[in-house]
C-alpha cells in the first residue's frame, strides 16, 4: 500500500517492486550499452539479483532482455553491412547446441539447490577475469599514450598454442565477409560455449565473443561487434523460449520496464560514448564490472540473514 | 477435490454426532457449532498488502452458566494449501555459505494463521493440541522422508521463516463472542498470503475439553492482468516463450527506430 501508485507487480517473480526502479536499473544499463557497444546482460543479470529479484527469474528475464538490445544494435549494424552471416550462422549453430546443454544443466541445479550459488560464481569468475584484464589493458594503453603520444594497438597476445592448434583443426571453411579461412571447429566450439553460458547466467555473452572472435579466430574488427550481436539475437531468444517453457522463468512485465528504460538510457548513452576516448571508456567500464563482481562476491561470504530457505517442489 | 473433501467433511461429521450415541447417550455435548464466511472467494490484486478476514460463528445450546464464566474457548484456524516442498540449510565451505543439507516434506501448508480466545496454552494442554494438531507448534508437516531429528530441525525452521513473513501466526484475543450464541474471528492475512484453496475451521473447547469442530472453504485467488500472465507462464508456457521473444522484438526494433531519429 505504500507505494501504490509506484509500485508494480512482477506475475512471475510474484513480488512487487518499484516501478521507476526497474526502469532506472534499465536506462543506466542501457546507457552503459550505448555507451560502451555491449548488450547488458552481464549487468541487468546481477542488478537484478542484488534487488532481490530470484536469480532464476532474473537470468530468464536477462535473457529476455537481451532480445532487444542486441536486435537495436544488429540493426545498425546491418545497414551498414558488417555482419559475417556464413559465421554468425556457425556461431548460432554451436550456441543452439550449448544453451540446450545449458538449460538442463540450469534445471539439474535448480533441484539440488545449487542454482543460485553457480550463477553467483560464475559472475564472479567471469566479470573478475574480464574486467581485471580490461582494466590491465586500457591502463596500458592510455600510458603508452601519454609518454609516446600516439596511439599503440596494445592488443594482447593471445597463447600462441591455442592459436596454432585452431589453425591446424580440420574442416577449414571460407568466410568471404571475414576474409578468413579457417576451421569450422573452434567455431562451434566457441559458439557452444557462450550458448551455455547464455543459458545459465542470461547474458548475451558479447563480452566473451567479441574478445574471443578478435583474439582467437582473428575476425576483423569491423564485422566483429555486428556478427556477434547477429547471433546473440537468436541464441537469447532460443533462451528465453526454453526458460519460458523449462523453467517458467521469464518475467514478461520485469523484461519490458527493463527494456523500455533500456531503450530510453542507449540513446543517451550512444552520445555520451563517442565523445569519451576509448581508452577512457574501457577503463570506466572495467572498474564498473570488477565493481559488480566484488559486490557479488561480498554476497558470497557475508553471513546470510537467514540460514534457511523453502523451495516450492510442486504445485498445490 | 471439493467434492472428496465435502465428503470427508461429512463422515467426520457423521462419526462425531453418532460415535457418542452409541457409547454414551447422556452424555452428548448439547453445544453445536457453525462459522460462515461472507464469500467463498477472495480475489487480491497486485498492490495487495495483507488484509484482516473476519469469520463468523454461531454457538448454540451453550450452557448460560458456562458461558458468562467465559468457559467456552475457541480457536479458529485459516490453513492455507498444501504444497511439496525442500527446506535448505546454509553452511560455511571454504568460506562461502553454500546450501549443505536439506529435507523434504510431502505436503506442507503454506500458511496458517490462527486466531484464539486466549492464549492457546491457557485453553487446554499440549496433549490435546497435539492430538488435534492445532497451533504452529503442535502442526505436523508430513514428511516421508526421514522422521528422524534432522526432519525436525527443518520443520521448526520451516515454521520460524513462515513466522518471519507473516504467514504463520497465533493471535490471542482475536475470537471475541458479540452476544451469547455469536462469535467473530478476526484473522490477519498478510500480503505474502499464498493463493489457492484454504480450509478455515473452528475448535470448540469447554474447560479445557475439546467438544466440537467446524470447517469451511475458502478460495484466495490473484485477481486481473497479474493472474491472466501467471496462468498464461504455467499453462500456455510455449506460447508465453513466443510472447516474450516477440515483445522483446518490436521493443528492440522500436528502440532502433527511436535511435535513428535522435
Amino acid at each position: 500500500m505504500r507505494n501504490r501508485h509506484l509500485g508494480i507487480y512482477l506475475p512471475i517473480a510474484e513480488l512487487s517492486v518499484n516501478l521507476f526502479t526497474l526502469l532506472a536499473i534499465g536506462a543506466a544499463v542501457g546507457f552503459l550499452s550505448g555507451m560502451f557497444g555491449v548488450g547488458g546482460g552481464f549487468l541487468i543479470t546481477p542488478l537484478l539479483i542484488l534487488y532481490n529479484i530470484p536469480p532464476a527469474i532474473a537470468v530468464g528475464t536477462g535473457a529476455n532482455q537481451v532480445i532487444a538490445t542486441s536486435l537495436s544494435g544488429a540493426l545498425v549494424h546491418y545497414k551498414r553491412r558488417s555482419i559475417d552471416f556464413k559465421l554468425g550462422g556457425l556461431l548460432l549453430a554451436g550456441g543452439i547446441v550449448g544453451s540446450s546443454f545449458g538449460a538442463i544443466v540450469f534445471s539439474l541445479l535448480r533441484r539440488y539447490g545449487q542454482l543460485d550459488l553457480t550463477i553467483s560464481l560464475l559472475y564472479v569468475m567471469f566479470l573478475g577475469i574480464i574486467g581485471g584484464l580490461m582494466l590491465v589493458e586500457s591502463v596500458a594503453s592510455m600510458r603508452a599514450a601519454k609518454v609516446e603520444q600516439l596511439a599503440i594497438p596494445t592488443t594482447p597476445p593471445a597463447p600462441s598454442g591455442l592459436q596454432t592448434l585452431i589453425h591446424r583443426l580440420p574442416w577449414k571453411m571460407r568466410f568471404e565477409e571475414s576474409k578468413l579461412y579457417i576451421s569450422a571447429i573452434p567455431v562451434l566450439v566457441l559458439g557452444l560455449f557462450i550458448g551455455f553460458l547464455s543459458a545459465i547466467m542470461g547474458v548475451g555473452g558479447g563480452f566473451i565473443m567479441v574478445p574471443a572472435m578478435i583474439y582467437l579466430l582473428k575476425v576483423p574488427t569491423n564485422v566483429v561487434v555486428g556478427t556477434s550481436l547477429f547471433q546473440i539475437i537468436f541464441v537469447s531468444a532460443y533462451t528465453t523460449f526454453i526458460h519460458a517453457t523449462a523453467n517458467h522463468a521469464v518475467d514478461v512485465v520485469l523484461a519490458t520496464c527493463l527494456m523500455v528504460g533500456g531503450v530510453i538510457g542507449a540513446q543517451y548513452g550512444a552520445d555520451v560514448g563517442q565523445k569519451l576516448k576509448g581508452e577512457q571508456l574501457r577503463s570506466l567500464l572495467a572498474m564498473l564490472v570488477l565493481a559488480v563482481a566484488l559486490r557479488i562476491a561480498y554476497g558470497l561470504f557475508v553471513t546470510p540473514d537467514r540460514i534457511y530457505t523453502i523451495a516450492i517442489t510442486g504445485a498445490s | 477435490m471439493k467434492r472428496a473433501t465435502c465428503l470427508t467433511l461429512l463422515a467426520g461429521l457423521a462419526s462425531s454426532l453418532f460415535a457418542p450415541v452409541a457409547s454414551a447417550q447422556n452424555e452428548l455435548p448439547p453445544e453445536s457449532l457453525q462459522i460462515g464466511l461472507s464469500t467463498d472467494t477472495i480475489s487480491i490484486s497486485s498492490n495487495f498488502g495483507g488484509t484482516a478476514l473476519t469469520i463468523f460463528g454461531a454457538l448454540d445450546g451453550a450452557d448460560p452458566l458456562i458461558q458468562r464464566q467465559g468457559r467456552y474457548d475457541l480457536v479458529v484456524v485459516l490453513e492455507g494449501p498444501e504444497v511439496p516442498l525442500v527446506v535448505r540449510r546454509k553452511q560455511r565451505v571454504f568460506g562461502m555459505w553454500v546450501n549443505t543439507a536439506s529435507a523434504s516434506f510431502d505436503l506442507a501448508p503454506l500458511s496458517y494463521i490462527a486466531a484464539s480466545t486466549r492464549n492457546l496454552q491457557d485453553i487446554t494442554d499440549k496433549q490435546t493440541f497435539s492430538k488435534l494438531a492445532l497451533g504452529v507448534a503442535a502442526l505436523k508437516l508430513d514428511s516421508n522422508a526421514d522422521k528422524t531429528a534432522i526432519a525436525g530441525e527443518f520443520s521448526e525452521a520451516y515454521k520460524t521463516l513462515n513466522a518471519e513473513a507473516g504467514t504463520y501466526s497465533e493471535s490471542a484475543g482475536k475470537v471475541e463472542f458479540i452476544s451469547q450464541n455469536l462469535f467473530r474471528a478476526t484473522l490477519q492475512l498478510p500480503a505474502s498470503v499464498p493463493v489457492g484453496q484454504h480450509q478455515a475451521r473452528a475448535y470448540l473447547f469447554r474447560n479445557g475439553t475439546f467438544i466440537r469442530e467446524s470447517s469451511a472453504e475458502l478460495a484466495i485467488v490473484k485477481s486481473g492482468t497479474e493472474q491472466a500472465i501467471y496462468r498464461a507462464a504455467q499453462d500456455q508456457s510455449i506460447w508465453y516463450g513466443f510472447a516474450a521473444v516477440a515483445l522483446a522484438v518490436v521493443i528492440g526494433w522500436l528502440g532502433n527506430a527511436i535511435f535513428r531519429k535522435g
